[in-house]
């Protein structure tokens, strides 16, 4: 598609007997953000550095704008803000030479650099430590400091692998802000393991395993991939609490019952389904007549958790 | 070109921003000096001339330019950094040229920082300065080829002890490949022609060629494709552990 940034065509990595990544094609619009979801050494970080230039695909190739990664590295590298597994920096520098150093080999004229640079400090808060060399930082500074040289030269396409490890969770939020605010702009791909960051700021999520692409969809397609029907939450008052579980246990169709908590009076009591059938419309029957007065019954849909670990798990050794 | 000098401006810094740089420098000037005077005897040999200095030069470089030269790549690949270099917009060869720029200015640096022994002779005496100039040239081109050869040596590991051994004992060998020690070890085999073209490869006979004071083009070509030869092959050693 014409407005596709990034569009990756079977790529393949080999270490030798080990395929690192298998076939993986996919592109990325203008506008979307792509989390990219695998377990450790499922392949993700090494599609980044493929796409990126710095590992060479063994087959296929990667086209950001319409240069190929292979043919015309220089080019790619130009269009792309990238932000390395761990974020490695130079230890000696200071937080300021180094987007300084970063910003010169981008080729930013000199007044261009000053504003940039002024500008991405704000962006992601490093005012405080601009003039300390990079070593004595924290690691959620050097994180910041790495997504900062990352989108120094405003770029179409960023490519983060695991923009917020390390951060806590105020810093996380921050970041996942910034990239929700920039991303209409831009083509982003981050990888992550942490999947409510998937909720948060991603369009498109891509589960990868074995260095290979397993599922790709919205975050919602993919939670209704869930094998699982939503498990319900039922609350009742306290005193009916027992009786309720009681029945919803001997209730068809119901698996695991269990009272999760008490809270004012009101017990709640989580029932999921043990097979594909819907279990709301038995539950709420039975809970009429066996007269048990219900305050409200929650729908708990199913988690991107339990995708990912049917997804990535069900594929395991083949 | 543009992109070769921000990366050796940056590397550059580096040397100074530890104490590596600091250390560096006191040490080559202290042993230069002490070389010169007590086993060159500069003062009690009654000459105007600097062959005790540079004559020990050779010898330095062997331990000090490994120094100098190991972290270029190895201390990149260990922080993980070399991910965040080659992946901005500069080429291979931009990167490999600036580094060893940036490595070869500084051992300029340290050869101008032995001006007083210059001085101190034309005090002394009247010594043939062209000679002199020759001299400081021919060291410096020299310094040039055992860097670009330690910088390539670098890059094969992570590991900067092994960089500094592994590039002093490579070092040894071109610096005496004159020498029976290393021609022995191909006249039992190899043919005549063969040992001649190692032979010539000797950075230490070219290096005392230029040394007697003639700025041959010979020489000079000699160690300037020396230093082309091996950032080539840097380049692409970098290159290929891209594919690896």
């Amino acid at each position: 598609m014409a407005d596709d940034v990034l569009d990756v065509r079977g790529l393949t990595k080999r270490f030798g007997p080990l395929t690192a990544v298998d076939n993986v094609s996919f592109a990325v619009r203008k506008g979307e953000v792509l989390g990219f979801l695998g377990p450790n050494g499922a392949g993700k970080s090494t599609t980044m550095k493929m796409i990126t230039g710095f590992l060479s695909p063994t087959e296929g190739t990667a086209v950001v704008q319409g240069h190929d990664v292979v043919e015309e590295p220089i080019a790619v590298k130009s269009r792309i803000g990238y932000l390395p597994e761990g974020a490695p920096l130079y230890g000696d520098m200071t937080a300021r030479a180094l987007l300084n150093f970063v910003a010169e080999v981008r080729g930013l004229s000199k007044a261009e650099r000053k504003r940039r640079i002024e500008e991405v400090i704000e962006q992601v808060h490093l005012e405080e430590v601009i003039f300390r060399p990079v070593e004595t930082l924290s690691k959620g500074f050097k994180r910041r400091i790495g997504l900062a040289q990352a989108i120094l030269h405003d770029p179409d396409l960023l490519i983060l692998d695991e923009p917020t490890d390390g951060l806590d969770p105020n810093q996380k939020h921050e970041v996942r802000t910034l990239l929700q605010n920039m991303a209409p702009n831009k083509a982003i791909v981050i990888s992550t393991h942490i999947l409510e960051e998937v909720d948060a700021v991603c369009s498109r999520a891509m589960i990868i395993a074995h260095g290979k692409l397993l599922a790709d969809g919205t975050p919602e397609e993919l939670r209704a991939r869930s094998s699982t029907r939503p498990a319900l939450s039922v609350r009742v008052s306290t005193e009916h609490a027992e009786k309720a579980r009681t029945v919803l246990r001997g209730l068809a169709g119901v698996g695991f019952v269990e009272i999760v908590g008490r809270v004012d009076g009101v017990a709640h009591i989580t029932a999921a389904p043990s097979g594909e059938q819907d279990i709301l419309e038995p539950v709420s029957e039975i809970m009429q007549r066996e007269s048990i007065t219900v305050e409200q019954i929650i729908a708990i849909p199913g988690s991107l958790d339990d995708v990912f670990r049917q997804v990535t798990q069900s594929k395991a050794g083949s | 070109m543009r992109n070769t000098f921000i990366v050796a401006k940056r590397e550059l810094g580096a040397y100074f921003a530890t104490p590596v740089a600091y250390v560096f420098l006191v040490i080559f000037l202290a042993a230069i000096g002490a070389f010169t005077f007590y086993l060159g005897s500069f003062f009690t040999r009654g000459q105007s001339d600097l062959a005790p200095f540079f004559n020990f030069h050779p010898w330095l470089y062997l331990f000090l330019i490994p120094a100098i030269g190991m972290r270029l790549w190895a201390e990149e690949r260990k922080t993980g950094t070399i991910e965040l270099l080659l992946t901005l917009p500069v080429s291979t060869f931009q990167v490999v040229a600036g580094k060893f720029l940036a490595a070869w200015l500084f051992t300029l640096l340290a050869l101008a920082l032995t001006f007083p022994i210059w001085l101190t002779v034309n005090i002394l005496g009247n010594p043939d300065n062209g000679v002199i100039v020759a001299s400081y040239v021919g060291s410096w081109l020299m310094s040039g080829a055992f860097l670009a050869l330690v910088a390539c040596l670098s890059a094969l590991t992570k590991n900067q002890i092994i960089a500094f051994v592994v590039g002093a004992a490579v070092s040894f060998i071109f610096l005496m490949a004159g020498l029976d020690i290393v021609l022995g070890a191909f006249r039992s085999w190899a043919p005549e022609w063969v040992v001649e073209i190692v032979a010539s490869l000797s950075f230490l006979t070219n290096f005392q060629q230029i040394s007697k004071g003639v700025i041959d083009l010979r020489e000079v070509v000699f160690f300037v494709s020396m230093i082309g030869v091996f950032l080539f092959a840097n380049t692409a050693i970098v290159d290929l552990k891209k594919s690896a």
